[in-house]
């Protein structure tokens, strides 16, 4: 672990949207100019803090870098501890960027004090989870994410939002119920170990021995909470209907980042706590992930709304994820938490596009829209730029992620990889597909209104097609941060289990690798 | 002439146990300010001025909690103490309780205040009930003696009954007193012939930590005589405080009671009650019988999940939000109890039991006040607004009371940076290390399904269309006050848990 600079950035990281959403909710009634305005700075103070994180992050270096660790609630060894490593940084960085996206974005139509106040809380407990290094802390920012988010659909969503909002509430809940238990009895067994009451991830990691069985018990308890928000194939019923029914900038977050909380656990936790457990559980995790990956791509297939295909997809993305995090190779694991920035960028921003139909027209319907290429060209650009970087087209941010995933997988599950490549094909079949029906032809009465890309849209997406291009075209920037703490990581578990990577082929980071499957 | 005085020395002998009225002195406020209400109130030829009773119940309630600080501190430097015989003790479990006690007291007088003024039937009976009430709790929480125990008990019941039934106008308060009273003598009936065998099969009626109680029960142990008798007795004492602290299945007067009293005394019920049977669950059977705890530890074990899973699952489908809050109090009593199964493994984790469970009581004690001065506030005149549609708008027409309530809800469903999620992670702490895992995981499900509760409330409030029914929540001084301490209560511990956790750790430690 690094030496903590002087100021402590990562708090600052955490109690600048939280202070913001006090001083939001602080604003007179009288005064609603004021709400965006102060929401929009401390989000953009955060993302100027995160950006600046990320300029001074140490590339190459495996541990926790900004460490800011203080003694929370002594009696039970809990402690404010917040770092970043290759795993995180990205996440943390994405965070920080994508609230100003979303508050520009996206309107909240009505009651916008709250509004804000709800997203800015969100954005402070996210950030938490990104960076806790604290399984007590990580617990606490895991769950108050619930609350925001909560209103956020409930409040500010359409028709089906009250059902929508609550169960997903209730679905996170019940794999947090269990994460508790199991993370109350790894401290605990932990302390027979170590000596004495910890709930410090690293020191859980290398000071404790489970037994093989305890192990695996705990591991599922972590498991499920983590595989429910993924969401894992079959815990992913929630989504839909979550990301359907929240407004936009609910649906971006919620795409970008919040469902990361899930396979970014699986790595950080799951696989660093309990090795042992994460190698015995292997071949169920790898089947359930592909088994997403191909019920995500044919469900999004058979969608008549947009959002809902979104969704949908997002089911198959994340199951690519999830199976480079359990391929176990240095590579797909990298590929995994690259994907895990480049499927925020790319549905976050499909999200947004969607959004701003629906705003257009008033319905996500596919049927009802028709021929948007011939009056709002621009539009139709941006939304193919990013909806090719979803589907993984060399050249953009998504192919390379995928296919150090699919490279990775390879060569220690085969079969699992070659049945998770049909996945992209699929993705191309319905993207492609719905482009088709919503972009080509000629508008209709009801299309021939459609309004073009505004200035202020273009530039709240710009970022982030500049993000699709820059991945994809030189994605070693990105890679030389993540690499170092993945290797240290597999090198735990191989340290841990007997396990040996195998002899890593040299991975290709060219940009231009014909693959079969590629549109 | 020696005859004739024989038994009157016996009977002075017997009538001087030498008292300590120092260490008595929170008891004595609380019985003389009740008194002073009570016959004051009485002789004086016009009523009081406008808030003189609550303000003098919320004085000795301070008063007292100041009092059980110093004794705190003494016992810190001198251990605690028994008194009256072994009768009565001064230890931190004792304390700690009795200053949840006193907490929910100072609670229910702010808010009690003006309810009544509100619904015109103000008068000084019901401060004296709550001090009296209150003084059974804390002789309950504190009795080392089974009869002593049973003394707090009917204190606190009494008063209760009569409190339940105290508004005159409404038909459904008097219900609810008299279903309570004769649930409630049941329960004290065979809490009474459970104490009655238990001198059958031991010869004593002391508890913890006196000598005779310890040989009796070691006699019945080893011998196996008399032990059915005992382990009867051990089982009806379950029962009567079962039914106090409303475990399932003895649960049942608690939504129609809940639902019926008025809305004050009703939280001052879900705290103070609970907070007394708890203490006296612990000290009569968990802390004094450990001999016996292969008898009495599985009753405990399927008392607290029937108690977590039936509580959870009836609130759900009620309407009736004071009903909500009834079984969501029964699901909570389910988690203390989830703590008092960890506190009967004895030992290190049996302390962290104890401490969870200290800790648990008063942070919902607070909780719980909170909550329910709320509902007293939308209740409006009248004490009858408590469906779900009730709190239809209340977040567009008192958005920072409703925002309040929203925290006192998400503690009861236990979201972190709340107090009660301090309280359901330190019990399940305890109970996963009791290697109670699988109450463990039913309790924390049962959470989920309570959550569903709370967000129904929560919806009704922020996110139905249309407004509240009747008129606007008014949100007088007292009542106003009661609810702001106990948010920032909740708050606090929520974020600063420490201190009140080492508070109820030194409590369990420092046990008699």
């Amino acid at each position: 672990m690094s030496e903590s600079t002087s100021f402590p950035i990562l708090t600052a990281l955490v109690l600048t949207p939280a202070i913001g959403a006090v001083v939001v909710s602080a604003i007179s009634k009288r005064r609603p100019e004021l709400v965006k305005l102060a929401a929009l700075a401390f989000s953009g103070i955060t993302a100027a803090m995160s950006i600046w994180l990320l300029c001074t992050f140490k590339s190459g270096e495996a541990g926790m870098q900004f460490v800011s660790k203080h003694s929370w609630i002594k009696a039970w060894g809990i402690s404010w501890n917040l770092g970043v490593d290759g795993i995180s940084i990205f996440l943390v960085v994405l965070t920080g960027l994508l609230w100003p996206i979303a508050l520009l974005g996206a309107d909240a139509h009505h009651d916008e004090k709250p509004y804000a106040a709800w997203l800015l809380i969100l954005q402070a407990g996210v950030m938490g989870s990104f960076m806790s290094q604290d399984l007590f802390l990580f617990f606490v920012f895991f769950e108050i994410v619930l609350v925001p988010m909560y209103f956020l659909i409930g409040r500010w969503g359409y028709e089906g939002r009250i059902y929508a909002a609550t169960k997903f509430f209730l679905y996170t809940m019940v794999g947090s119920a269990l994460m508790l238990v199991g993370l109350v009895t790894t401290a605990l067994l932990a302390r027979r170990d170590i000596g004495h009451m910890t709930f410090d991830i690293h020191e859980i990691a290398t000071g404790s021995h489970f037994a093989a069985s305890t192990g695996r018990w705990l591991f599922l308890a972590f498991a499920i909470a983590f595989a429910v928000k993924v969401p894992l194939f079959p815990l992913h019923t929630w989504l839909p209907d979550a990301h359907t029914q929240a407004p936009t900038a609910g649906s971006v977050i919620l795409a970008g980042v919040l469902l990361k909380l899930g396979t970014y656990g699986l790595l950080r936790f799951n696989v660093f706590l309990f090795p042992e457990a994460s190698r015995y559980f292997r071949p169920v995790l790898l089947t359930l992930s592909v088994i997403g990956i191909l019920y995500g791509a044919v469900v999004a297939t058979m969608q008549k709304d947009l959002k809902r295909l979104v969704a949908y997809s997002s089911v198959a993305h994340l199951g690519f994820i999830v199976l480079g995090t359990f391929a176990f190779t240095s590579s797909a694991a990298s590929g995994s938490v690259m994907q895990m920035i480049n499927h925020g960028v790319s549905t976050g921003a499909l999200f947004l596009m969607v959004g701003m139909i629906s705003e257009r027209r008033h319905t996500r319907e596919i049927s009802q829209l028709k021929g948007l290429q011939k009056v709002a060209p621009i539009f139709a650009v941006v939304f193919t730029v990013v909806m090719l970087s979803s589907i993984g087209v060399p050249g953009l941010n998504g192919f390379v992620g995928e296919f150090l995933i699919l490279i990775g997988t390879f060569l220690t599950a085969r079969w699992w990889a070659v049945v998770a490549a049909t996945g992209v094909i699929l993705a191309a079949l319905y993207l492609l597909w719905a482009y088709q029906r919503v972009f080509h032809g000629e508008p209709d009465e009801a299309n021939k209104s459609f309004r073009e890309l505004t200035l202020r849209e273009g530039l709240v997406i710009l970022p982030m097609i500049a993000a699709i291009f820059f991945c994809g075209v030189y994605p070693k920037a990105m890679l030389d941060r993540i690499e170092p703490s993945v290797k240290e990581l597999i090198a735990h578990v191989e340290e841990k289990t007997g396990y040996q990577e195998p002899v890593p082929v040299a991975v290709p980071v060219a940009e231009h690798e014909p693959k079969e499957g590629e549109e | 002439m020696n005859l004739l005085l024989a038994p009157m020395q016996q009977a002075e002998k017997l009538a001087s146990p030498s008292v300590n009225w120092g260490s008595l002195t929170p008891l004595l406020v609380l019985l003389g300010t009740g008194l002073v209400l009570l016959v004051g109130a009485a002789l004086s030829p016009r009523p009081w001025k406008r808030g003189m009773y609550a303000t003098m119940t919320a004085g000795a309630a301070i008063a007292a909690g100041v009092l059980q600080f110093v004794l705190w501190s003494g016992t810190v430097h001198h251990g605690p103490k028994a008194l009256v015989k072994d009768a009565i003790v001064v230890d931190g479990p004792s304390l700690f309780i009795g200053i949840s006690i006193c907490a929910a007291l100072l609670l229910a007088a702010l808010v009690t205040d003006n309810y009544l003024r509100r619904e015109d039937i103000d008068s000084p009976e019901v401060y004296g009930l709550y001090l009296m009430a209150a003084l059974g709790g804390l002789v309950m929480a504190a009795s080392n003696d089974l009869i002593v125990l049973f003394l707090g008990l009917e204190t606190l019941s009494i008063a209760l009954y009569v409190l339940a039934a105290a508004h005159r106008k409404r038909i459904e308060s008097q219900e609810a007193g008299l279903k309570y009273f004769v649930l409630g003598g049941f329960s004290s009936a065979f809490f009474l012939y459970g104490i009655a065998l238990i001198y059958g099969a031991t010869g004593t009626t002391k508890l913890r930590g006196t000598e005779s109680i310890k040989t009796a029960l070691s006699l019945v142990v080893e011998t196996d005589k008399n032990r059915a008798l005992l382990v009867v007795g051990v089982a009806l004492l379950l029962v009567g405080l079962a039914f106090k602290v409303a475990a399932v299945p003895f649960h049942s007067w608690t939504p129609d009671v809940y639902q019926g009293a008025p809305t004050p005394v009703t939280g001052f019920m879900a705290s103070a009650a609970k907070a007394a049977a708890f203490g006296a669950l612990l000290r009569s059977v968990v802390l004094s019988m450990p001999e016996l705890r292969d008898d009495w530890r599985p009753a405990i074990w399927v008392l607290a999940i029937l108690t977590l899973v039936v509580g959870s699952i009836l609130a759900v489908v009620q309407t009736n939000v004071k009903r909500m809050l009834a079984y969501s109090s029964i699901s909570h009593a389910g988690f203390i109890l989830v703590g008092i199964e960890a506190a009967a493994h004895g030992g290190e984790s049996g302390n962290r039991g104890v401490a969870s469970i200290l800790f648990y009581v008063l942070t919902y004690a607070v909780l719980v006040s909170g909550t329910f001065a709320v509902a007293t506030l939308v209740g409006r005149s009248g004490d009858a607004a408590h469906s779900l549609d009730s709190y239809k708008g209340l977040g567009k027409q008192r958005p920072l009371l409703a925002l309040t309530l929203t925290v006192f809800l998400l503690a009861q469903a236990g979201v972190p940076l709340t107090s009660g999620f301090v309280a359901k992670f330190s019990v399940i702490t305890a109970a996963a290390d009791a290697n109670s895992y699988a109450i463990a995981i039913i309790a924390m499900l049962s959470a989920v399904i309570g959550a569903f509760l709370y967000l129904r409330i929560i919806v009704s409030m922020f996110l139905e269309e249309g407004d509240a029914e009747g008129d606007k929540v008014a949100i007088p001084f007292g009542t106003g006050l009661a609810v702001a301490i106990s948010a920032a209560f909740t708050l606090v511990v929520g974020f600063f848990p420490g201190w009140l956790l080492t508070l109820a750790k030194d409590a369990a430690g420092r046990l008699f």
